[in-house]
């Protein structure tokens, strides 16, 4: 699979209060949620997505409280991939579950980061960017441009998770095979 | 190979036992408890659907409606009616309506949670059951639905830093100094995907409540766990909960590895502060002054126990709170309210002129019943600072321990409580005759 769309850029440490709000919470209608994606810091961000867009982010991305509502907010808007330096462990194991793909590469983030100057820029909290990334999902390999980078390579476990389609897939596929391990 | 307090719970609780397991390792276990609550409590319903229809172990399942509690809309309600009819489909006894309390401090409160017991929750706070010796971890819904359809789910079994604490207890310092301390020295990551470990004779000093509020934040450093080794505080709360014969303690092995061992000198240690935006924007007490307050907040899910509200009775003792300030205080279950009750706690607390509620989650996460305007300014004793955590993203929060978020609202401003109260009174009120 190959996912391809123009970049957001955010900073360390996006908790996912900041993503979607507590006062949401309620909600949990995944079209519904996408509407109030990053409302407090960023209100026009849900106009700027483009189906497709990935977001490109430091480290710790998605720390704080396990509201799925993040991951599944984002995918529902459009986002298709997150690239950050680390991961928040809910949060990965989320977009794990709900089948957002997310890649570790602080090399990624570290060259989009200094795209920032010349490219087209609108946005503060998250800069949005006429820069596209190009995600070769099997293989793990992203393109920014003509550069190319390589992933830190997922756990085989996690691997077995992902190529069920979700977690859900996979607790179907055990409940079936009434498998005990 | 010696094995840390997280690697022996989760050996434990395999679903098929296994040789050398060790951290880093990717295993299936069997939680003792799932919880739900009514945020992420009808989205793991709605999941839980699209793998069948029959819960796994409705015996293990514990469900508790504290978030949107009272239901402040249509959608609340109708997610708590949601979870209520799913108890009963499914043949789930324990469903803590709401008003009965805040999931982590009710669960431990009802006898549910014991020592070396893994805590699988859908909350990220799931963690405070570390003060009590057993692994909490905070989960997404889906991780939540797959645990209710299979009765296990998969772990990564975490590395473990240990956090040692030695020297004598200073005024006013509460086990929420102790975690600010850690968390600024760490930072907010320092501790992503691992567990931490908490001991050392200075904890001795703290009693449970006050681990809760160290456990509590653990994921705040992004832990997925924060456990305390057995102690006389734990061992003598067992006893109290489960009696004399209770034995399932777990300790580490004295050649147990971590990946780090960080020692602590609490003695000249003084109340923390978190600044706006981050629980790792962490200075003392004394760096921070004047800044102007419209609204203390204290109780959440381990910051309205006992010790909380007479910590806070022991500041507001007599005073009123000043001109343009609202002090919410919530006490975090039922049974709480019932003894500030007793002891004249709350009487303290509406004749300082605060509002006092029953257990709700409340606007600790931004939820309902005292949200933030813009550029409005929160001092208060919950877990997180976060950009709009309690309402606006205009608005700024400083977290703080009990004292100094009541001392807060009766200076109007963010004032040191060594200046204002006398320690060895407030220490006989709060503590008594126990230090």
């Amino acid at each position: 699979m190959i996912i391809e769309g123009y970049i957001h850029v955010l900073g360390d440490d996006v908790d996912t209060d900041v993503i979607i709000p507590g006062r949401y919470l309620m909600i949990t209608e995944p079209s519904e949620v996408a509407k109030h994606i990053f409302e407090g810091v960023e209100p026009d961000f849900v106009k700027r997505v483009r189906p497709g867009d990935v977001i490109v982010a430091g480290k710790n991305f998605g720390c704080g409280s396990s509201r799925e509502q993040a991951p599944v907010g984002l995918k529902a808007l459009g986002i298709s991939a997150i690239i950050a330096k680390s991961f928040a462990r809910i949060f990965f194991r989320n977009a794990v579950n709900i089948g957002l793909p997310i890649f570790i590469a602080p090399q990624v983030v570290d060259y989009v980061n200094s795209l920032l100057e010349t490219a087209n820029v609108i946005g503060s909290f998250i800069k949005t960017t006429d820069v596209k990334a190009r995600i070769d999902v099997d293989t793990g390999i992203i393109y920014i441009g003509d550069k190319q980078f390589m992933t830190t390579s997922i756990p085989k476990f996690i691997q077995e998770i992902m190529r069920s389609g979700s977690l859900i897939e996979w607790a179907k596929e055990r409940l079936r095979s009434k498998q005990i391990l | 190979m010696g094995k840390t307090i997280a690697e022996k719970i989760l050996v434990s609780h395999m679903i098929e036992k296994a040789a050398d397991v060790k951290a880093g390792d990717y295993i299936l276990a069997k939680p003792d408890i799932i919880l739900l609550n009514d945020v992420s409590g009808p989205v793991a319903v709605k999941q839980f659907r699209r793998i069948t229809n029959k819960v796994a172990d409705p015996d293990k399942v514990v469900i508790v409606i504290d978030h949107f509690s009272p239901p402040p809309n249509l959608d609340a309600a109708s997610n708590n009616k949601l979870l209520r009819e799913f108890a009963k489909e499914q043949g789930i006894k324990i469903l803590f309506d709401i008003g009965e309390g805040i999931e982590h401090t009710l669960l431990p409160e009802r006898g549910v949670v014991k020592p070396g017991s893994l805590v699988i929750g859908g909350d990220s706070h799931t963690t405070t059951y570390g003060a009590f010796n057993a692994f909490g971890s905070g989960f997404g819904a889906t991780d939540i639905a797959v645990a209710l359809a299979l009765g296990y789910l998969w772990f990564r079994v975490p590395e473990s830093i240990r956090f040692e604490f030695h020297g004598t207890r200073p005024p006013f310092v509460t086990g929420k100094d102790l975690i600010l301390h850690v968390i600024h020295d760490i930072g907010v990551d320092g501790a992503t995907y691992m567990s931490m470990e908490f001991g050392g004779e200075a904890l001795n000093r703290f009693n449970i409540d006050e681990y809760m509020h160290m456990s509590n934040m653990a994921v705040e450093a992004g832990a997925k766990a924060g456990i305390f080794e057995p102690n006389e505080v734990i061992i003598e709360w067992a006893k109290s909960k489960y009696g004399s014969i209770f034995n399932s303690f777990v300790k580490a092995d004295p050649d147990a590895k971590y990946v780090d061992i960080r020692k602590y000198d609490i003695s000249t240690m003084e109340p923390m502060i978190a600044k706006p935006h981050s629980p790792g924007n962490v200075v003392p007490i004394s760096e921070v002054g004047g800044v102007s307050v419209n609204q203390v907040y204290i109780g959440n899910c381990a910051n309205g126990t006992p010790t909380d509200l007479r910590q806070a009775a022991a500041i507001l003792k007599g005073r009123k709170i000043a001109d343009n300030v609202r002090l919410i205080i919530v006490a975090a279950t039922r049974n709480i309210y019932k003894q500030a009750l007793k002891e004249g706690l709350i009487d303290i607390f509406i004749e300082a002129g605060a509002f006092v509620t029953h257990s709700t989650c409340g606007a600790c996460a931004g939820l309902h019943m005292g949200l933030l305007a813009d550029g409005e300014v929160a001092v208060s004793n919950i877990n997180r600072n976060f950009r709009g955590r309690m309402g606006s993203a205009k608005a700024e929060i400083y977290l703080t321990n009990t004292y100094v978020a009541a001392a807060a609202a009766v200076a109007g401003k963010i004032v040191d409580p060594r200046k204002i109260a006398d320690w060895s009174e407030v220490k006989n009120f709060v503590y008594g005759a126990r230090t």
